[in-house]
């Protein structure tokens, strides 16, 4: 990794570890409805997102706002959407952490868990016709991996070659479901060679390492036409999301010993550190400044608008229906508006 | 059978109630599921998270007290438990699924649709699935959006095979959750989510069940006949006391069972009323409404007195911030309430 690059990846790890705290405080404090951390996966999802390039097309879960970050997705953008303001580009229809830019070429996040792998590789099967130098990314758990979708992305894939790039952050659990109770064998890395992918398992919290798999991976996709699967390592030490309370299912010992133990950011900075290239008045700094910038994007977005109701009714279809006409001015009839 | 006079009684639940204990409909589905466990050696209650208690905590302690055999996770994959509860279940089994949200049934739709439904039929009836239950949660909850808001009961309803109840309170949720279990075909039980909590009530204790396809007049009335199922029941007792307080009596029915389900009561209505509206939360267009309205125009047509009125959710996906807009709230239900009488 480019020295330079080592600091923007750490930098934006941290920020992405302060971004969610703050967010995740301002949920239980009743500011925003939903939030979900991503805290001991910074590596996994910041590291690989700087391995990319930045046109490739990325096709997320919802725990990987640290791409989001690193290509230049703003506070205030995650604030507006987190609060749907009417500066949401998503026009607030989403539950919080469900972002998307087409400028940044992440497709909007989608709850349900799985859907997104075939649609990587039918995004792929486009860059390969066109024989554009881009590869499509694809983010999951290993919860997902268990889902129909994950096989028949991963055998369509590998059928009909195309340039995309699985990333499995496999964190421990779906929820409270350990990964004992989500697979035996060897991991979702087996899954891989049983349908002819070239698969790696990486370790998930060494930044230096997912940034060298991930480029690597890359390049191969890219040369040979055909996908890889990584399975990055990691270990979510957060909550599931703030409806989720991961003591009623997870050993605090385990939290304490394998998650601070294994924690990417602390990793990291060691070895910056070591290296002289970040300083503890650096690292200071930057945190004050980042929740700054946190803090003062969540109080824009808090006093924004929020979107009309006549968005309800828009982008059902490319063009509003008749029917949805009449259905918007029943919907605007009981909000009191009577003056179209 | 149709529009023959009877009386129904309001309430189908035991008379003779010995032991009540104060629930929530979590606590009800928690203790129905416990009554099955414990009486039904070939029970097993599965899905994702079950194991640890669900993510609404329905199915809390149920593996202290029965064991990693027969309450436990499953991998993340609602086709594969689906397909897995029928593989148990065509062995004379008692199988109770839980898919986490009714918003990700659909990678099981196939299993639900194709297999569920038709294992009897296409074999003849010499192989049946009748110990499956299929346990959701659905509904609006008021920060949800579209992935955890949804009611997707038409889907169902749609298919021959299946049974489509939703309960709309803690009595009729351990009810008929023990019947939808003891049911011998495939159900899919839809659980109100936003009333796990907020709506408590004196719960029998001992083991009883309700009757599927019975619908229940839940308040009785003679000016307009109000049909929901589900927790728009209540959004409905809202819209009947608005319209009392203005001189308008409105009989409220629970449809309980949606498939199938019990025309004959609401034919019985509203020949008596001449006015009805059907109330869901799901999108208008093709909702499990259409068919009710049109039965009652089909059984009812000489009695009407005003066109029948859907008011239900608007035909785009469930929204995050204008939920209460989509809502068919009780002032829309009051408002199509009081046309219904002008005309
Ligand atoms: C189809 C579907 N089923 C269930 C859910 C509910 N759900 C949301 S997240 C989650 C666990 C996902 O675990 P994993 O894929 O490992 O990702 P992680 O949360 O660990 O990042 C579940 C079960 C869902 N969103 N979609
Ligand atoms: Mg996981």
């Amino acid at each position: 990794m480019p020295t330079e690059t080592r600091k923007e990846v750490y930098k934006t790890m941290v920020r992405t570890s302060v971004m969610d705290d703050i967010f995740y405080l301002a949920q239980r404090q009743g500011r925003i409805s939903f939030y979900m951390t991503c805290s001991g996966e910074e590596a996994s999802v910041v590291a690989s997102a700087a391995a990319l390039n930045q046109s490739d097309e990325v096709f997320a879960q919802y725990r990987e706002q640290g791409l989001f970050l690193w290509r230049g997705f703003g506070l205030d953008e995650v604030a507006n959407q987190c609060c749907s303001t009417t500066k949401d580009p998503g026009k607030g229809r989403q539950m919080p952490v469900h972002y998307g830019s087409k400028e940044l070429h992440v497709h909007t996040i989608s709850s349900p868990l799985g859907t997104q792998l075939p649609h990587a590789v039918g995004a792929a099967y486009h860059m390969k016709l066109k024989e554009e130098k881009r590869i499509a990314a694809c983010y999951f758990g290993e919860g997902a991996s268990s889902e129909g979708d994950f096989h028949a992305a991963l055998n369509f894939a590998s059928t009909l070659q195309c340039p995309v790039l699985f990333l499995c952050r496999n964190n421990g659990y779906a929820i409270s479901t350990p990964t004992e109770e989500q697979y035996h064998g060897d991991g979702v890395l087996s899954r891989g060679q049983g349908y002819g992918i070239d698969a790696l398992r990486v370790d998930g919290n060494d930044a230096i390492a997912v940034y060298a798999a991930v480029s690597d991976a890359r390049s191969k996709c890219l040369s040979t036409q055909s996908p890889v699967l990584l399975e990055l390592v990691t270990y979510r030490s957060g909550h599931h999301s703030t409806s989720d309370d991961s003591t009623r299912y997870r050993d605090p010992d385990e939290l304490q010993s394998v998650g601070h133990q294994l924690s990417a950011i602390d990793r990291f900075r060691a070895y910056l550190y070591d290296r002289k290239l970040w300083t503890d008045q650096e690292d200071r700094e930057f945190r004050d400044h980042v929740r700054a910038e946190c803090l003062h994007a969540l109080e824009a977005a808090e006093r924004e608008r929020k979107p009309p109701v006549t968005g309800m009714m828009s982008d059902v279809y490319e063009t509003v229906p008749k029917h949805l006409h009449e259905q918007q001015y029943a919907a605007l009839h009981q909000m009191g508006v009577d003056d179209l | 059978m149709l529009g023959k006079k009877r009386r129904r009684k309001l309430s189908s639940v035991p008379e003779a109630v010995t032991a009540t204990k104060r629930m929530n409909l979590c606590a009800a589905v928690n203790d129905a599921l416990r009554i099955t466990l414990k009486k039904d050696d070939s029970s097993i209650v599965f899905g994702e998270d079950v194991a640890f208690g669900g993510v609404f905590r329905c199915t809390s302690e149920l593996r202290e007290q029965f064991g990693r055999n027969r309450v436990f996770n499953t991998p993340l994959s609602e086709q594969g438990i689906v397909g897995f509860a029928i593989g148990y279940a065509a062995m004379n089994c008692t199988a109770v699924a839980e898919i986490q949200f009714a918003d990700y049934i659909y990678p099981a739709f196939d299993q639900i649709v194709n297999e569920a439904a038709k294992y009897r039929y296409r074999s003849g009836g010499m192989f049946n699935v009748g110990g499956l239950t299929i346990r959701a949660p659905c509904g609006a909850v008021g920060h949800g959006g579209h992935y955890h808001s949804q009611s997707p009961e038409a889907y169902f309803c749609h298919t021959p095979g299946l049974k489509v109840v939703m309960p709309r309170d803690p009595i009729r949720a351990k009810g008929l959750l023990l019947s939808s279990i003891r049911d011998p075909n495939p159900v899919i039980f839809f659980e109100p989510k936003i009333l796990y909590r907020s709506v408590v009530a004196e719960v029998p204790v001992e083991d009883y069940t309700i009757p599927l396809e019975t619908a229940e007049v839940v308040r009785p009335g003679k000016d307009v006949t109000l049909i929901g199922w589900g927790a728009q029941v209540n959004v409905l007792m809202e819209t009947a006391q608005l319209a009392e307080a203005k001189g308008v009596s409105c009989e409220v029915i629970d449809l309980v069972s949606l498939l199938p389900w019990d025309a004959e009561t609401v034919v019985e209505s509203v020949k008596r009323t001449g006015k009805a509206i059907v109330s869901h939360e799901a999108p208008i267009t093709n909702g499990f409404g259409a068919e009710v309205a049109a039965t009652i125009q089909e059984h009812c047509f000489y009695n009407l007195e005003a066109p029948v009125r859907r008011i239900c959710g608007f035909d785009t996906p469930f929204p995050l911030v204008h939920e209460k807009y989509y809502l068919p709230n009780k002032w829309r239900c009051v408002e199509a309430v009081f046309d219904l009488v002008a005309a």
